[in-house]
């Protein structure tokens, strides 16, 4: 970790209700912009996000969530006519600097997608796949020994020790969301970030997610957006609320749902709204 | 009256009125469906039929079996034995001899070149090959099957009717009787014809085979193939996962959408202009027949490989930029598996255009008579749809069969290439 890492001052015109920053961050979001065209999807956020910690991220359809959350692995850049402008500091460093390559911050910062999207290979080579492109390990050994740890984390060894070359996509649902997630922790990121992971799945399939979510945040920062209040109350530590592209409060998870400081955030999780 | 006051009887006895009305309109449809897709197989069964009718007779020939002498006088009196002094001989001959051997009571000038024609010109040119590949055999007797000609063959398949006023047949009522005579004791008959698939063009219908235009189309298509599917695979990728959306990709994707659509006879010209008469290519050569089909099928590749990237799923695309591939390991470890099969099919439609051209072929001299088979992609040949042109504007009647069998010959092609990469499609093809 960089210890080096400072928090940079908010702007003092930051709306946002509620504590955005926290102490030695993963990254520091200041004034951040998003445009899709003309459509200005993001305004003005500033939020820190912290280590070893669950930063749920809650509002209702077509407020920012998702959009703010590809910000932080640059995933925006491959949708013609988007624009991010503004600072996100990964680690003190800013990740639209020209010296910071695409492809490295995306081993540094991985994601799970809302509808699971496992590569039409086998079981193995979706848990390979990473370390091969990054050169991450020396010999088959040692990707046998990647995958294998990667397949445990995501609580889903016992589940295909047995058939790791049979194809990804032959799995359930639940089981293919954990099969990203340990294609995700094979190449050991800093952050993880899921988009609606839980959105595809059933309930039981749910509960396993979350329980491994709780798991991994020991090791790694997590960024989660979701649709479900519960979820976002059981699996976090800190929520932010956006609203129509404004990120209208963050906070302790305990003190949003028991004690929301802004009227729209009281709205919505007492369900007005949304 | 509202619609709300209405009860639900009477919402139930409308909507079954418009029930029968409805089903009505899909019965109607179906009808009409059916009748076009029985229309279109009809006129298949119609057309191929016709062609099997007329051409499947080509896959056997008249010949007629004789017994010649290899005379030393007459192939090489001065006893030298070297292939250049055997090469001149008069071959042509030895079957006369032979044929008045079969025929002795033939008397008369006029008489005996009736009997001659009863035998190709070919039956020489097999003698002759034979006396150089072995001259031990002269001054041996051998017994052999030598080509019949084309009128003879004509008669034998019933293609002519012998009840014709004489004037009007090629056969004179002598010549009939020559022939049934030979066929009354099994000296001539119809047996498989194996100069049709190994012999070039020909004036000659008997000895004319599709052998040079096989080789030529095969040729052909192979340098198309070579050329058309990676540089129009390559294109497709490029526009469709690399270049920038602005206005030079527009007018390029409206330039490749029109070069589709534009006639082939013009690509023939441009290839005619550039490749020969620009870089100097060889007139007639596959080699330059392989480039102007390439430009002819590069805009359906192209197209094709295009439709097969956009299919691939976004997901996937998102799943492997997110595991931090870069843009080309997104494109060939994940995108490019699952467009191949779409990417073939765009090659097979574009490949099975190219082996039907014939006008850009034209162009570039490929129709030209060609009767030595091509060794090699500079040398001049012609195509199979070249060969059907060039046969059926023949004014003998055995070119009629042959124009058939020609079409026979080019269906086969396209259907084993069809199949070959039909094969290759569904190898490929990744459950989803």
């Amino acid at each position: 970790m960089n210890e080096t890492a400072k928090t940079p001052p908010v702007a003092p015109s930051s709306k946002t209700i509620g504590t955005v920053t926290v102490p030695e961050p993963v990254f520091s979001c200041r004034d951040v912009d998003v445009f899709y065209g003309d459509k200005h999807a993001i305004k003005k956020v500033n939020i820190d996000i912290g280590r070893s910690q669950v930063l749920a991220m809650i509002g209702p359809s077509g407020c920012g969530k998702s959009t703010f959350l590809r910000c932080l692995n640059r995933m925006n850049d491959t949708i013609v006519g988007a624009r991010v402008e503004g600072m996100i500091q990964l680690d003190g460093h800013d990740i639209h600097d020209k010296r910071q390559d695409v492809v490295q911050l995306r081993a540094r910062v991985g994601m799970v997608f809302q509808k699971p999207n496992p590569f039409p290979k086998s079981i193995y080579e979706n848990v390979a796949y990473g370390p091969r492109i990054h050169g991450l390990a020396a010999d088959r050994a040692e990707l046998d020994e990647i995958v294998n740890t990667s397949l445990r984390r995501a609580g889903l060894w016992e589940e295909v020790k047995d058939r790791l070359n049979n194809p990804g996509t032959s799995l359930s649902g639940g089981q293919q969301q954990r099969l990203c997630i340990a294609r995700t922790i094979a190449v050991n990121p800093e952050v993880i970030l899921m988009d609606e992971p839980c959105s595809a799945l059933d309930p039981i399939a749910t509960a396993r997610i979350e329980d491994l979510i709780d798991e991994l945040r020991e090791s790694y920062a997590i960024c989660i957006v979701t649709h479900s209040m519960q979820q976002a109350a059981r699996v976090s530590q800190r929520t932010a609320y956006f609203h129509l592209g404004d990120l209208v409060e963050v906070g302790e998870t305990d003190k949003i749902f028991t004690n929301p400081q802004a009227k729209l955030t009281e709205d919505y999780i007492t369900g007005r709204f949304g | 009256m509202n619609n709300t006051t209405k009860t639900a009887e009477q919402t139930q006895a409308l909507v079954r009125k418009s029930l029968a009305r409805r089903y009505r309109a899909e019965r109607r449809f179906r009808l009409y469906g059916i009748a076009a897709v029985a229309a279109g197989i009809g006129f298949v069964i119609f057309l191929f039929g016709t062609i099997f009718a007329q051409g499947a007779s080509v896959f056997r020939q008249s010949y007629v079996q004789l017994t010649i002498v290899y005379d030393p006088e007459t192939i090489d009196p001065a006893g030298t034995r070297v292939p250049e002094e055997l090469v001149a001989a008069d071959d042509q001959a030895l079957v006369r001899a032979a044929l008045r051997e079969r025929f002795p009571n033939v008397e008369g000038r006029s008489n005996l070149r009736e009997l001659y024609g009863i035998v190709s010109s070919a039956a020489s040119i097999e003698l002759q090959r034979r006396v150089v590949a072995d001259p031990s055999i002269i001054g041996q007797r051998e017994t052999l099957w030598l080509l019949a000609d084309d009128t003879v063959d004509m008669l034998l398949k019933e293609k002519v009717w012998r009840s014709a006023p004489e004037d009007e047949r090629r056969l004179s009522d002598q010549q009939i009787g020559f022939i049934d005579a030979l066929r009354a004791d099994g000296t001539l008959k119809l047996r498989f014809n194996a100069a049709f698939l190994s012999n070039g063009d020909s004036r000659d219908p008997e000895q004319a085979g599709v052998r040079g235009a096989l080789i030529g189309s095969a040729l052909t298509l192979l340098i198309t193939l070579l050329l058309s599917f990676p540089i129009g695979v390559g294109a497709a990728i490029y526009l469709e996962e690399f270049a920038p959306r602005n206005r030079i990709t527009d007018v390029i994707e409206i330039n490749i959408n029109n070069l589709a659509a534009v006639p082939s006879i013009v690509f023939g010209l441009l290839g005619l202009a550039t490749f020969i008469g620009f870089f100097g290519m060889p007139r007639s050569a596959p080699l330059v027949g392989g480039f102007v089909l390439t430009l002819l099928t590069l805009p359906t590749i192209i197209i094709a490989s295009r439709a097969a990237l956009k299919a691939v799923p976004p997901s996937i695309r998102e799943a492997a930029l997110g595991m931090g591939a870069s843009r080309l390991q997104m494109v060939g470890h994940h995108v490019l598996p699952l467009a191949i099969p779409g990417m073939l099919t765009g090659a097979i439609i574009g490949m099975a255009r190219a082996l039907g051209e014939s006008a850009p072929l034209l162009m570039i001299g490929m129709v030209a008579f060609i009767v030595d088979v091509p060794s090699g992609i500079t040398d001049p040949a012609t195509a199979l749809p070249v060969q059907v042109f060039l046969w059926s504007d023949l004014p003998e009647r055995a070119f009629v069969e042959r124009t058939s069998g020609v079409i026979i010959v080019l269906l086969l092609f396209l259907i084993v290439m069809n199949a070959t990469a039909v094969i290759l499609r569904n190898k490929f093809e990744k459950r989803w």
